[in-house]
């Protein structure tokens, strides 16, 4: 076997390991490798594994990947073609049908979109799903986080600039309370932090969580609740969206991701690229040393890679 | 009063038609600015129109005359009249608007117009008077409600103003049987504000809530709202079964708001003016055909009876509003 079959080898293993796959190259090589080869590949990559009955298998785990790989391009094609509402609310009922881990989802539908997206996806769930996005969530989710989630699914809040320094100061001191108070109440469960996160303003909350760090020395309350997670992605997106979202990616790039988390990738790319991508990406590498396009050039594959790297360099 | 040296670009004349009126073409502009006892004119005019017709009117008049129709009529008008024509006046999301702001602001018993908003109207208007809320108010309904509302009340009336349910007639039995069954066991240990008590009636669809209260009644043997007449001086326990109606049987509830208020029991006030302006252009005609059963006369025979003057001109002007 010559150098060049190892480095189309090598070419091919990253196809069928990263995120989407490169059509061009597996097209190339694969149409072009003779019988030794291909039984070569199979033998020296990790995909394969050798068959009592003397023929080297494909492993059902790697082949389930594949297809899923396979399927990345169509589902950010489809998921960024769709109506917004439509999305958020495909979204939404994903999250719910995979459980605890996802329902990070949900607050970040709940609390990044704007008040008419927000009931816009809980029109299109009427029309999808024949329910209310609430009553589903509510009657869905069992733990602690209940309550929040519902209630953040529900809010249509005022969005206009006006503040209310005093009320602010002191929902600043409730919430504060509430955390410090936490070995005895779960904060999650603690009705004014309910409310004062799902119902008050974008702006007003701007003012509180500002006055909180008056209260806390300095540390921000999506600090001090980091152990709660709903309610940290609550605070995050609430206060500094493009933090979680980078969070978000980061988790979905990291070789450890699961397939829920990697749909992250996707998810974000699609539903932020004409909202706040140029702040994501220029918070990007301050953690990650590379930039957000790079990494993607790194990770991803193929026309997927190709879509994403192209949603990205939008309005540029 | 009459005099109006003070006013400028009304028409003293005799007809004096505003001109772009769609609808309100008879509009006789000495009707305005400065009315006097005009009363007989502004029942007359505004009481038979609908909703764009009055929306049409407010337009021309502030074009007219550089004020609001409601700030004018505000001036002129005493109590119980002006606020009748005041809340005709409104659009029905304005209306709605301003009066779950009013509720939030009062003591508990305004807590039943949260209740009436939130689930006798369409989820549509509901939405529509939360817009109207923020237009109006700088602030969203449901941080008001939360703020002004606590403990169960609060737990209840919160999820019920920010519901947007589902409208249409799908139907789970397997759903209505299983909730059935909790609500029962809720009410059996007097967990009135349980969690999924709420959560089913705050956000289940009206038909879900029907299917499920008739599953209740077959399987349990009583109407939910007799089991929830354990304590008839708990209020909550009065809230819940007004949701109860409101979701199922607004008629009824609100014949017995209007018998209420009109034969003075209770503490709701404003019921009489609320439930019939909020209702001409609904279902006025099924309330008046439940509270003539009720009651034997019929609502405006008691309207009459127990008020008088323009108040209750304006009234009997409403209830004999056609239905939308």
């Amino acid at each position: 076997m010559t150098t060049q079959f190892f480095d189309e080898a090598n070419v091919v293993g990253k196809t069928f390991s990263g995120f989407g796959v490169d059509e061009n190259s597996l097209i190339s090589i694969l149409g072009k490798w003779n019988k030794d080869e291909a039984k070569t590949f199979r033998t020296i990559t990790t995909f394969f594994i050798q068959d009592e009955r003397h023929f080297e298998k494909w492993l059902v785990e790697h082949l389930d990947q594949l297809k899923r790989e396979f399927l990345r391009f169509q589902d950010a094609i489809v998921l960024w073609t769709m109506h917004p509402w439509e999305r958020d609310a495909r979204l939404i009922k994903k999250a719910l049908t995979d459980g605890p881990k996802s329902y990070n989802v949900l607050v970040e539908i709940g609390c990044t979109r704007k008040s008419d997206e927000l009931f816009g996806a809980r029109k299109a769930y009427h029309s999808l799903y024949d329910r209310s996005i609430e009553e589903d969530v509510a009657s869905i989710v069992t733990g602690i986080e209940r309550k929040l989630l519902v209630a953040l699914v529900s809010s249509y809040r005022y969005e206009g600039p006006k503040v209310h320094e005093e009320t602010a100061k002191s929902e600043a001191k409730t919430l504060y309370n509430a955390v410090k108070n936490a070995g005895k109440k779960h904060p999650m469960e603690d009705e004014d932090v309910v409310r004062i996160l799902s119902t008050r303003s974008k702006h007003h909350l701007e003012s509180v969580f500002k006055h909180y760090k008056e209260f806390s020395d300095g540390k921000g309350m999506e600090e001090e609740v980091e152990v709660y997670l709903s309610l940290k992605h609550t605070v995050e997106c609430l206060s500094t969206p493009h933090t979680y979202f980078i969070k978000v990616l980061e988790e979905a790039i990291n070789p450890d991701a699961d397939e829920k988390m990697k749909e992250g990738l996707t998810r974000v790319i699609v539903t932020r690229a004409d909202v706040d991508m140029k702040v994501i990406k220029k918070e990007y590498p301050k953690k990650n040393g590379a930039t957000l396009v790079d990494k993607i050039e790194q990770m991803a594959n193929g026309n997927f890679k190709n879509f994403l790297l192209t949603l990205l360099a939008r309005g540029e | 009063m009459g005099d109006d040296s003070g006013e400028s670009g009304r028409d003293k004349g005799g007809d004096g038609s505003c001109g772009a009126m769609g609808g309100g073409g008879d509009w006789d502009v000495e009707g305005g600015g400065g009315w006097g006892t005009n009363e007989e004119l502004i029942i007359s005019i505004l009481a038979h129109r609908n909703a764009a017709q009055r929306k049409s009117i407010r337009q021309t008049y502030a074009e007219t005359y550089e004020e609001d129709l409601l700030k004018a009529l505000d001036k002129e008008l005493t109590n119980d009249f002006e606020r009748v024509v005041k809340l005709w006046t409104l659009d029905p999301a304005e209306r709605d608007a301003f009066l779950a702001n009013e509720a939030t602001k009062k003591w508990t018993s305004s807590n039943q117009v949260l209740v009436e908003i939130a689930c006798a109207r369409s989820p549509q208007e509901l939405l529509l008077a939360r817009q109207a809320y923020h237009a109006h108010f700088k602030k969203s309904l449901e941080e008001d409600v939360a703020h002004h509302t606590t403990g169960d009340f609060r737990k209840l009336l919160v999820p019920l103003v920010s519901s947007y349910r589902y409208d249409g007639d799908e139907v789970n039995m397997t759903l209505a049987k299983t909730e059935a069954k909790i609500l029962h066991e809720n009410i059996l240990k007097k967990a009135y504000s349980h969690e999924d008590l709420i959560r089913i009636l705050a956000t289940r669809s009206k038909a879900q809530i029907n299917a499920t209260l008739n599953h209740y009644k077959n399987e349990f043997g009583q109407d939910i709202n007799k089991d929830l007449k354990a304590d008839p001086k708990d209020e909550f326990l009065a809230i819940l079964r007004a949701t109860v109606k409101c979701l199922t049987c607004p008629e009824k509830y609100f014949e017995k708001v209007l018998r209420l208020a009109i034969n003075k029991r209770g503490t709701d006030e404003g019921g009489l003016t609320r439930v019939v302006v909020t209702r001409a252009e609904v279902d006025m005609q099924v309330i008046k055909e439940v509270f003539h059963r009720r009651n034997t006369v019929s609502l405006d025979h008691a309207i009459a009876k127990d008020t008088g003057g323009d108040y209750e001109k304006m009234l009997l002007a409403l209830t004999g509003h056609d239905d939308a």
